[in-house]
């Protein structure tokens, strides 16, 4: 398995670490329910077999948080962007789309 | 069912071994169940056997996608052992490391247990501090521990690097109860036993979704057609979110791909099972002379049976460092499992929200040694309704409720645990 970091090109997968899905996000603390949300947030997960969005880290790289959608059941990775661009511009954000 | 004996085999071999029968039937699939329990791995045909044998009579059967024995039941490294800490988890490994002691005699098969002793290897103080904590803990719970210092382990296993430059060998913590055992004929030994109480193994019929009316389960469809029961009951670890996303609902688990490795046949060079506690390494020898090893998981959401080089190279890499004579030996094959990595590292077996519908999952991959245990709990809840007692902990909630039993504190990170 090789990653496409955008700022270094295509690495090994073993130059990069693995944070899990993308697509949960912190939830408001002042919610009423914010109890049963942080619990999602902190362990529930989709675990989907098909198309995924996760963070990775380039640790023994560039040192980017990248977002990889990759199709779980074979490894195949269909895109990769910069964790910041996908945090600093929502339209990006396919999260809906998996 | 035909009673495997001495006397058979000696029977059998005079008669030009033409009286075997086949070990379980290929029963049809009925319309109707008391039971249905869904995956035909380990625990599944476990649960059946123990439901038939001590819950009274029932209508059980067990729906397998594949063939029996073709999924993780015959992926694993066939280590049994019950060296826990928690005590949320000692005394139920300990009861499925007595019914594996029990085992081939409950169920008539030769499941070739072997009690040849699980070393984990310690490598600096710390560890040795944890490991006594560890040994202490089990003793309190009844189970065999025994802390070696670094001649002790020298004189079991002489051949191991002791003066590593970066992980010199302390000792050890040795449960001599733990070792091995045969993980197909667990699978096939659960089948027969099962099969000759008048469990219905049905093999490839593969579930494709439930029937939930007013908020119970109806019964499942499969690719054979409706099969209705008011019982339910999920044993598929490694695809857990996906049989139970087809119920509509979310677990605390990611599936990830651990991988194992099997050398040509040599003759014995290790008569037990060893861990090597800083780098993620463990090693035993089949009874075949191939040497059985592992290490950690890939380390990302996988699906697909099989891992990547880098961890490849990675165990390779540990076993050097604690073998350095497996240079000389050559890899035969390896292959990859898909574990249900749950969100602390501990099982689940519970009910759940919908009326019916048992679940059992999140095993990571300490799934094979928990079996007989596993099989026997899940037979408790789903017949009683509550859970067994040693099972008590293992429950959906515990994440919310904040009752996560995390043997090796790492919290919500499933990849770590």
């Amino acid at each position: 398995m090789r990653i496409n970091c955008p700022c270094c090109g295509e690495r090994s997968v073993d130059e990069f670490a693995y944070h899990g899905d993308a697509t949960v996000r912190r939830p408001d603390a002042k919610a009423p329910d914010a109890m049963a949300q942080f619990t999602a947030y902190a362990f529930m997960r989709t675990n989907p077999h098909g198309s995924h969005r996760e963070l990775w880290y380039h640790a023994a790289g560039c040192h980017a948080w990248l977002v990889v959608t990759r199709i779980i059941a074979n490894h195949t990775i269909a895109d990769v962007e910069l964790a910041r661009d996908v945090a600093t511009h929502p339209v990006h954000d396919k999260r809906e789309v998996a | 069912m035909q009673h495997y004996s001495l006397f058979s085999v000696l029977r059998e071999s005079l008669r030009g071994h033409t009286g075997w029968k086949p070990a379980w039937r290929e029963p049809q699939l009925q319309s109707q169940y008391d039971v249905v329990i869904i995956g035909g791995g380990g625990h599944g045909l476990a649960t059946a056997y123990y439901l038939a044998k001590r819950y009274g009579q029932m209508r059980i059967a067990v729906l397998e996608k594949g063939w029996i024995g073709g999924g993780n039941v015959g992926r694993n490294t066939t280590i049994v052992r019950s060296n826990y800490l928690l005590a949320q988890n000692i005394p139920f490994y300990e009861m499925s490391m007595q019914l594996w002691e029990g085992l081939e005699h409950e169920l008539n098969y030769n499941a070739m247990v072997s009690q040849r002793g699980v070393l984990n290897l310690c490598h600096s103080d710390a560890q040795r501090d944890a490991f006594a904590r560890r040994g202490n803990a089990m003793r309190i719970h009844g189970v065999d521990a025994e802390l070696l210092d670094r001649p002790a382990v020298k004189k079991m296993y002489p051949f191991l690097d002791f003066d590593n430059g970066r992980f010199p060998i302390y000792g050890g913590l040795l449960q001599r109860r733990g070792g091995t055992v045969r993980h197909d004929a667990v699978a096939w030994g659960y089948a027969r036993a099962a099969d000759g109480l008048g469990v219905d193994i049905v093999q490839n019929c593969e579930v494709k979704g439930f029937r939930i009316q007013n908020g119970a389960v109806t019964g499942v469809e499969t690719t054979r057609g409706f099969v209705a029961a008011s019982k339910v009951a999920v044993a598929v670890a490694g695809n857990s979110s996906r049989v139970m996303a087809m119920a509509g609902r979310q677990l605390p688990i990611e599936s990830h791909v651990l991988q194992a490795f099997v050398t040509e046949g040599l003759k014995p060079v290790i008569d037990g099972v060893v861990t090597f506690g800083a780098g993620h390494f463990y090693i035993s020898q089949s009874d075949k002379g191939g040497l059985v090893f592992g290490g950690d998981l890939d380390g990302y959401n996988s699906y697909a049976q099989r891992g990547n080089l880098p961890v490849v190279e990675d165990v390779c890499e540990g076993g050097m460092a604690l073998m350095p004579r497996l240079g000389r030996v050559r890899i035969l094959r390896s292959w990859g499992g898909i574990m249900d990595m749950s969100m602390d590292g501990s099982p689940i077996i519970d009910r759940t929200d919908i009326g019916g519908l048992y679940f059992n999952g999140g095993w990571c991959y300490g799934g094979f040694k928990a079996t007989p245990a596993s099989g026997l709990c899940f037979a408790h809840l789903i017949a009683r309704d509550e859970p067994h007692a040693l099972a008590r902990s293992y429950r959906l909630d515990r994440f919310a409720s904040g009752h996560a039993i995390d043997e090796k504190g790492m919290g919500p990170n499933p990849n770590l645990h």
